[in-house]
């Protein structure tokens, strides 16, 4: 059971080798062994997933099974999940039942996948490296001294020790792709408003977005199957049409245009990551694949432009947390300002603190105009030169992030030098552009993830290209020693 | 662009958060270290340039004004940290 793939265990399911009680029964048996080492799940509940697992189990012997039924899943805990508790990595919401599924749950719910637990993360997704959260840092498998990176670290740290076969994550300026990279995964943050954002806790609603983590690209085609779909419920879902992810992964890539941005071969970029990625673009070059330079020119104000406009919109979706309706309340107060006021200095960490400040102050009477307005601008800009690029190139790859994973405690008190650690990522989040990051070799046993950035809805051929890779090499089949 | 103890008081109350003393010393350095990244944009010309505030151009869908969801007030009530009834309790804001 330990590392099948998706398509495998649904085969194994059923044919009866196994059923999906026994298969949740060994995820969770592994998540108690080595939860305590890895930190990666917030909150398991044993008898909900087993329950799931007996109702798959009846869909199985019915003949009624989808492709992930009977499977265990873990979810990021910021997706609501009825009857779970649902924490977004903060003491403001340490016991908050959710009383409703995100459309994400519901998804796998319909399909009758297990939810095998809520994984750790950065307190409401604000970090890089998962050591933001209330519940403590997570480890990276690989080395049990370095972070996972974050902000889904506890998926990425859980499926990368096989706790789990695949996850869920969210991604709003890298926290799927960065994880992933960390941790040797497969991860695809979709094109904006493909995955549904209803019962997603909100950190900067123009830029959230749900995606699947796993070993292979061929999982994350059939978790994007369940995944997508147009919500009525959220008023920037996307009404796409409905795909099946896994019907192109086979097609040829031979005369593909990957295009180079020079701009993600910088400074920044560890050499020994910048030698992998050079590396596996040469593999492409073997499976007939045309390397082509081009030029991102307003990369570097990415970074500046989203540290902007996601603690304004950061600041104003946590506005919720008053100590009112849900989540924490201060002890002992004089009067409602008070209350307020003692609420949310001790509901939030220090780094959601520093967001919700930098976010008042960027959206503050005066300033705008010169700092949310102007963000705003240079976000265009910053999305025009991706579609100047996809007229040269079909595809775009480079680094998914500038070093293999780091140690723990390393950058915690620098939220500069954390920021640098979405340098190649957070583009794709502004231009709202699909992308992925798939393992592409090991840096002295540690992981180094490639990213592949594609046009809008463009997901089927990201998986394919990656697919086709992964035909081609075993890095998404290597896993740590720690754990195995 | 720096932030002085002055600002971050000015925005610790906009925002409704507590900064103690000891807290606004530390960030006043880590706020304006962010501010100094954020100033970065400040050289771009952006005349004429059409802000950007959403990913896809996409209009606001509408629906029909009809109830879709049932009442779980049985189930959100028990959430909040004091109620009486179906009625949130907050301090008293009215003599």
């Amino acid at each position: 059971m330990l590392n099948l793939s998706l398509k495998q265990l649904a085969q194994n399911l059923s044919d009866k080798t196994f059923s999906s009680q026994e298969l949740t029964e060994f995820f969770l048996g592994r998540v108690k062994k080595y939860n305590k080492q890895l930190n990666a799940f917030i909150t398991i509940d044993e008898p909900a997933s087993l329950s799931m697992a007996k109702k798959a189990d009846d869909q199985i012997a019915k003949k009624e099974q989808g492709v992930l039924t009977g499977i265990p899943i873990a979810q990021k805990d910021i997706f609501c999940a009825e009857g779970w508790r649902t924490t977004c990595g903060s003491k403001m919401l340490e016991n908050f039942i959710a009383p409703y599924n995100a459309t994400v749950i519901q998804n796998f719910n319909n399909i009758g996948a297990v939810n095998l637990g809520k994984t750790n993360m950065d307190e409401f997704a604000m970090g890089s490296s998962n050591e933001t959260s209330y519940f403590g840092g997570v480890k990276n498998p690989w080395d049990l001294d370095c972070v996972p990176g974050g902000s889904s670290g506890g998926s990425a740290s859980a499926v990368s020790a096989r706790l789990a076969p695949a996850a869920t994550g969210t991604d709003t300026g890298g926290s799927i792709r960065q994880p992933a990279s960390l941790c040797g995964l497969t991860g695809l943050k979709p094109t904006y408003g493909l995955v549904s954002r209803y019962g997603m806790i909100a950190f900067a609603s123009s830029l959230d977005q749900a995606g699947p983590m796993a070993p292979s690209a061929e999982d994350c085609a059939i978790l994007l199957n369940t995944m997508a779909s147009y919500d009525p419920k959220d008023s920037t879902s996307v009404a796409h049409k409905i795909e099946d992810y896994t019907t192109s992964l086979n097609n040829s890539i031979d005369g593909l245009k990957i295009g180079i941005p020079k701009e993600f071969f910088d400074d920044g970029l560890d050499t020994s990551v910048q030698k992998i990625i050079e590396d596996a673009l040469n593999e492409y070059k073997k499976l007939g694949a045309k390397i082509i330079e081009i030029s991102l020119p307003n990369s570097e104000l990415a970074i500046p432009v989203y540290y902007v406009i996601a603690p304004a919109e950061a600041s104003s979706n946590l506005s919720r947390y008053d100590g009112v309706r849900y989540g924490y309340r201060t002890q002992e107060y004089d009067d409602l300002m008070d209350m307020y006021f003692k609420t949310r200095q001790e509901g939030f960490g220090d780094e959601v603190k520093r967001r919700i400040l930098i976010g008042t102050y960027v959206l503050s009477a005066g300033y705008y105009d010169a700092y949310y307005l102007k963000a705003q601008k240079i976000r265009r800009l910053i999305s025009d030169d991706f579609k100047q690029a996809f007229k040269k190139c079909d595809v775009i790859m480079g680094p998914s992030a500038p070093s293999v994973a780091f140690g723990s405690g390393e950058k915690k008190e620098d939220p500069l030098a954390m920021y640098l650690q979405d340098i190649y990522t957070i583009s794709t989040n502004l231009a709202g552009l699909p992308a992925m990051s798939i393992p592409a070799g090991l840096v002295k046993n540690l992981p180094v993830g490639l990213q592949l950035i594609g046009n809008y809805f463009e997901e089927g051929r990201l998986l394919n290209i990656a697919h086709q890779f992964q035909l081609n090499s075993d890095w998404h089949l290597k896993t740590p020693k720690e754990t195995a | 662009m720096t932030i002085s103890q002055d600002d971050i008081k000015k925005i610790a109350f906009l925002a409704r958060i507590n900064i103690s003393q000891d807290e606004s010393i530390l960030l006043e350095k880590k706020l304006t270290g962010i501010m100094g990244l954020i100033d970065k944009m400040q050289k771009v010309d952006t005349k004429d340039i059409e802000p950007m505030a959403h990913a896809l151009d996409i209009n606001q869908p509408l629906r029909k004004d009809i109830v879709t969801e049932s009442d779980i007030r049985e189930k959100t009530m028990p959430l909040a940290p004091e109620t009486e009834e179906s009625l949130f309790i907050v301090p008293q804001v009215i003599e």
